[in-house]
């Protein structure tokens, strides 16, 4: 049931709004004429409706989320009590510097920290999600060829496994993209890239742990390369949580970097954001970083703004970012501190790699079996799909019935029929073997009786739903005329 | 250790099934010489309570004065049910839906959002938000662009009573691809864009019209003149509006003879915390016509295998991870969890609850601008009517009058200077529904004493 068919002709949630107050100056052409479709609704009905909706998500404190490349780790709730102390979430954005001392101490310490973390040399937090951090970081490649006057560099190099923000970003800022492939291995064809470089070139951008799941041995090679046909290396930061305290990509030759704090950094995933996105970069990309920046000057801290930077690519968003994301991440790292950050690479590795062995011998079909998994490993059901007419899909709507998220399906493009399992370090070793027996019992049921797995998931608040009508009957608003009708 | 479950048990048993001897051994494929020693530059650890003391101790000398600023970001209440039913934990610790089955409560959550938002609007259909209000216009311009199929144009009008940071995030965003934007002067007195300084446009190709209402003084737009004039010369209109306006307001969908093509803005006021300016979410709604143009997810209702009704992603043949470089956008979240809170905060309200805190933060700004102005000196600036900003100008030079007053315990607005020159004797000051009678006069005893000096 809607919150609207709750609807009472009269009723208001009394204790929540202020008394009526007359309005006068409001031009009568300018004036609304009829109520938009709000519930009229009391807060018992409210509560009740969002508390049952909430009852009917999988998330990371209620089931195992192996959702690859998204690090769905546990999420400390301290972090969320300490950036919503008032001081901190009452605060407005053109408040003073003088009253936000505290804050700024705070976000310059993060900017350290995460400069140290991943060896760059400055670090801007200002990009609100991952996708906007890419965009920052591929307009500071654009900024940078054009100061130099080199502005006729047009293309972006990408590896075919890339996530889609990748391409999708480099035609935001005006570049064509040129795909190189990936090896049987999993690294990246070193000939191919070495056809692809030339004077066009503006940069590549890489995943290292890449999207398959493994580390690009030749990243050195690769850095040679590019930084000698005059391009720049972009890192797409969604797999740092394999490198914490290991390796860094500012030591792999990387001259930009975003990185995802909602994943390696614990901030809440929400249903699909709010994430963060800072950017750290290299020497030669500093004067470009967005604003705005914390800076120290003696016992002050104050925000750096255009005046501060004449170089910059800009303002991204209207004031300085996700400042509540932000404070999370920054809990949360002081939380772990240094010792705690090598130990988060090192047991998500440790989760991965397991896992991997257990489902190889569970009889999976790993797509990587030579190489070693990072914090995620990929898994092909080419085979059962062939065999049994059991998809990677089919798989998925059944783990739901046992009681896991699926992990992410179709992703990357290049390997069929797969799954991108990323367990991450929080999870208990009970936890994965939870997973690695349901999978087993539903190869089982999938050798036995595949129709029960087309019809998954049984147990759930829907069956599968009908995309393909979704898409072409479009529903997007509910609408009160033709519910009544 | 923390947020690690493993015993030693479990890491030995974990070791022997993969064949390896330690955890250091899972690591040998990345080359020795890239192997960082340790991070010495990062604190070490600290537990739960010394984090809490160390957190609250930053917290405890900020944000503690009056706030009389506005300037896009309002302080209304939120009722405390909204962010104790957002932040439980399925909501809070959840993902982007992909596995709508396993995801219904946030997908009906967001289907509801995408009704109240088209409905508060007057239009169609609500994406299911984008990173700010700011953002939304940057990508809003981007989809008149690419949408626009009578126009070949790249050109954007854009008032300059747009809020400044607006404009500066829509040429960041939009710069790279050949866009451009032509800033419109306004009136002087009345504080508007008039549609007369269009005229010399007429004739010529344009993508489209930004129109914002209220605008960044808080004076109101001739908004349907203004979109009218879009639809007589061939441009897209894109409205920037604020939501807590539009239970008051004429929405966009009805201005002038058409109603606008997109309407955009910044969700804030809809139960979000003003957190230093995020995270907040921005809103985008447009006509049925434009909606495979409109990027970032959407949330359609369909059925399932049993016929059941139910929610699921649609139309994501538009998006990044199904078109790479074609997509509409890059985007590929929206801010949910600041959806969820908006959601519950809208559902609380109601059309009547939400016209209430518009009636009473108008009226505070009226009664604050009335009580300021009777000091000698003070003045408004604009004749237009207006929202819950006003502009007035100050005696005395306006960082000094701030600063002063930020001694005495209030932020007193937002200074125009650095953003309109002319300006720089102004500031913009707002009170909304959470100022007292008795917080308005703090205000204009402490403004008194400061201008007597």
């Amino acid at each position: 049931m809607l919150i609207f068919e709750q609807s009472r002709s009269g009723r208001v949630a009394a204790g929540q709004v202020p008394g009526k107050s007359e309005v006068s100056g409001i031009p009568a052409e300018l004036q609304r004429k009829s109520r938009p479709t709000l519930p009229e609704v009391s807060e018992m009905q409210v509560v009740r409706h969002y508390t049952r909706l909430s009852q009917q998500n999988f998330s990371i404190d209620t089931q195992f989320y192996p959702l690859g490349s998204c690090t769905m780790k546990y999420n400390p709730r301290i972090c969320n009590t300490l950036a919503l102390l008032p001081g901190l979430a009452g605060r407005h954005p053109y408040a003073p510097d003088s009253s936000g001392q505290g804050l700024l101490a705070c976000m310059y310490d993060l900017q350290e920290i995460l400069k140290e973390v991943t060896g760059m040399r400055s670090v801007s937090l200002s990009p609100a999600a991952g996708a906007q951090g890419e965009f920052a970081g591929v307009a500071m490649i654009r900024a940078y060829h054009e100061s130099r006057g080199d502005g006729g560099r047009s293309e972006i190099i990408v590896p075919d496994a890339a996530h889609g923000t990748n391409p999708a970003t480099a035609v935001m800022c005006g570049y064509k993209v040129k795909e190189i492939p990936t090896k049987d291995d999993g690294d990246i064809d070193i000939e191919a890239l070495k056809a692809a470089v030339g004077p066009q070139t503006a940069g590549i951008m890489l995943t290292n742990p890449s999207t398959v799941g493994v580390f690009e041995r030749k990243i050195q090679e690769i850095s040679q390369i590019v930084h000698e046909a005059g391009g720049l290396l972009y890192y797409d930061g969604a797999n740092l949580n394999a490198i914490l305290g290991k390796v860094r990509p500012g030591d792999m030759g990387f001259d930009v970097i975003h990185m995802n704090l909602h994943k390696t950094f614990s901030t809440p995933h929400g249903g699909g954001g709010p994430g963060a996105g800072p950017v750290g970069v290299s020497e030669r990309l500093l004067p470009f970083l967005p604003i705005p920046m914390v800076a120290k000057e003696g016992d002050h801290f104050r925000w750096l703004t255009e005046k501060d930077c004449p170089q910059t690519i800009g303002r991204l968003s209207a004031y300085s970012g996700n400042i509540g994301v932000l404070l999370r991440a920054y809990v949360y790292a002081r939380l772990l501190g240094r010792e705690g950050m090598e130990r988060v690479a090192e047991y998500a590795t440790l989760n991965a790699n397991y896992m991997m062995v257990q489902l190889k011998k569970a009889g999976f079909d790993i797509a990587y079996p030579e190489r070693r998994a990072t914090h995620e490993f990929i898994l092909t059901l080419k085979r059962q799909a062939k065999e049994q007419n059991a998809t990677a899909m089919d798989f998925a709507k059944r783990l739901l019935d046992y009681g896991f998220h699926a992990p992410t399906t179709y992703f990357p493009l290049l390997v069929p029929e797969c799954f991108l399992i990323e367990p991450t370090e929080t999870e208990a070793k009970s936890e994965l073997d939870g997973f690695i027996e349901a999978m087993t019992k539903i190869k089982h049921e999938a050798e036995q009786d595949v129709d029960q797995l087309k019809g998954a998931p049984y147990s759930l608040p829907s069956r599968r739903l009908d995309d393909v009508r979704a898409a072409r009957e479009l529903d997007l608003t509910w609408k009160e005329i033709e519910e009544n009708a | 250790m923390p947020f690690i479950p493993h015993t030693e048990q479990d890491v030995k048993e974990m070791l022997d099934a993969i064949g390896a001897n330690s955890i250091e051994d899972l690591f040998d494929e990345i080359p020795a010489d890239l192997r960082v020693k340790g991070l010495e530059k990062v604190p070490t650890g600290l537990n739960e309570m010394a984090v809490s003391r160390l957190m609250r101790q930053h917290a405890a000398g900020d944000a503690q004065g009056l706030n009389f600023i506005g300037a896009g970001a309002y302080e209304h209440h939120i009722p405390a049910a909204v962010w104790d039913i957002a932040t439980r934990g399925e909501f809070y610790s959840a993902y982007t839906p992909y596995q709508a089955e396993a995801s219904q409560g946030t997908l009906q959550v967001l289907y509801e959002y995408q009704t109240m938002m088209a409905s508060l609007n007057g239009l169609d259909v609500s994406n299911a938000s984008l990173y700010d209000g700011a953002s939304a216009l940057a990508e809003a311009v981007l989809m008149a662009v690419r949408g626009h199929r009578k126009s070949k144009s790249k050109r954007i009008l854009m008032p300059s009573t747009v809020h400044p940071a607006y404009r500066a995030v829509v040429t960041s965003i939009v710069k790279n691809q050949g866009i451009t934007i032509e800033e419109l002067p306004y009136c002087s007195e009345a504080g508007k864009t008039l549609v007369e300084s269009l005229k010399h446009f007429e004739g010529e190709d344009i993508a489209a019209l930004v129109i914002p209402q209220p605008n960044f003084f808080g004076v109101m737009e001739d908004v349907d003149g203004l979109a009218d004039w879009a639809a007589n010369n061939n441009a897209f209109s894109i409205a920037v509006v604020n939501p807590t306006s539009l239970a008051l307001l004429k929405p966009p969908g009805a201005w002038g003879e058409k109603g606008v093509d997109i309407a955009c803005g910044e969700g804030q006021p809809l139960g979000i915390p003003l957190s230093s300016g995020g995270p907040y979410f921005g809103f985008m709604c447009c006509k049925q016509a434009h909606a495979r143009q409109l990027p970032g997810r959407i949330i359609g209702r369909t059925v399932d295998l049993d016929g059941k009704p139910g929610f699921a992603l649609t139309l994501q043949a538009r998006e990044q991870h199904i078109r790479r470089s074609k997509a509409t956008s890059n985007i590929c979240t929206n801010q949910g969890l600041m959806v969820t809170a908006a959601t519950i905060y809208m559902a609380l309200l109601g059309a009547e609850g939400l016209e209430r805190v518009g009636s009473q933060s108008i009226s505070n700004t009226q009664a604050l601008a009335n009580k300021l102005c009777a000091i000698n000196g003070v003045e408004r600036v604009f004749s237009g009517a207006s929202f819950q900003d006003v502009v007035l100008r100050l005696p005395m030079p306006v960082n000094q009058v701030l600063e002063a007053l930020t001694e005495k315990g209030l932020y007193g607005g937002y200074a125009l200077g650095k953003d309109y020159p002319e300006l720089n004797d102004c500031i913009s000051v707002c009170a909304t529904e959470t100022k007292t009678e008795a917080d308005l006069d703090v205000y204009a005893e402490a403004l008194a004493q400061v201008l007597e000096v």
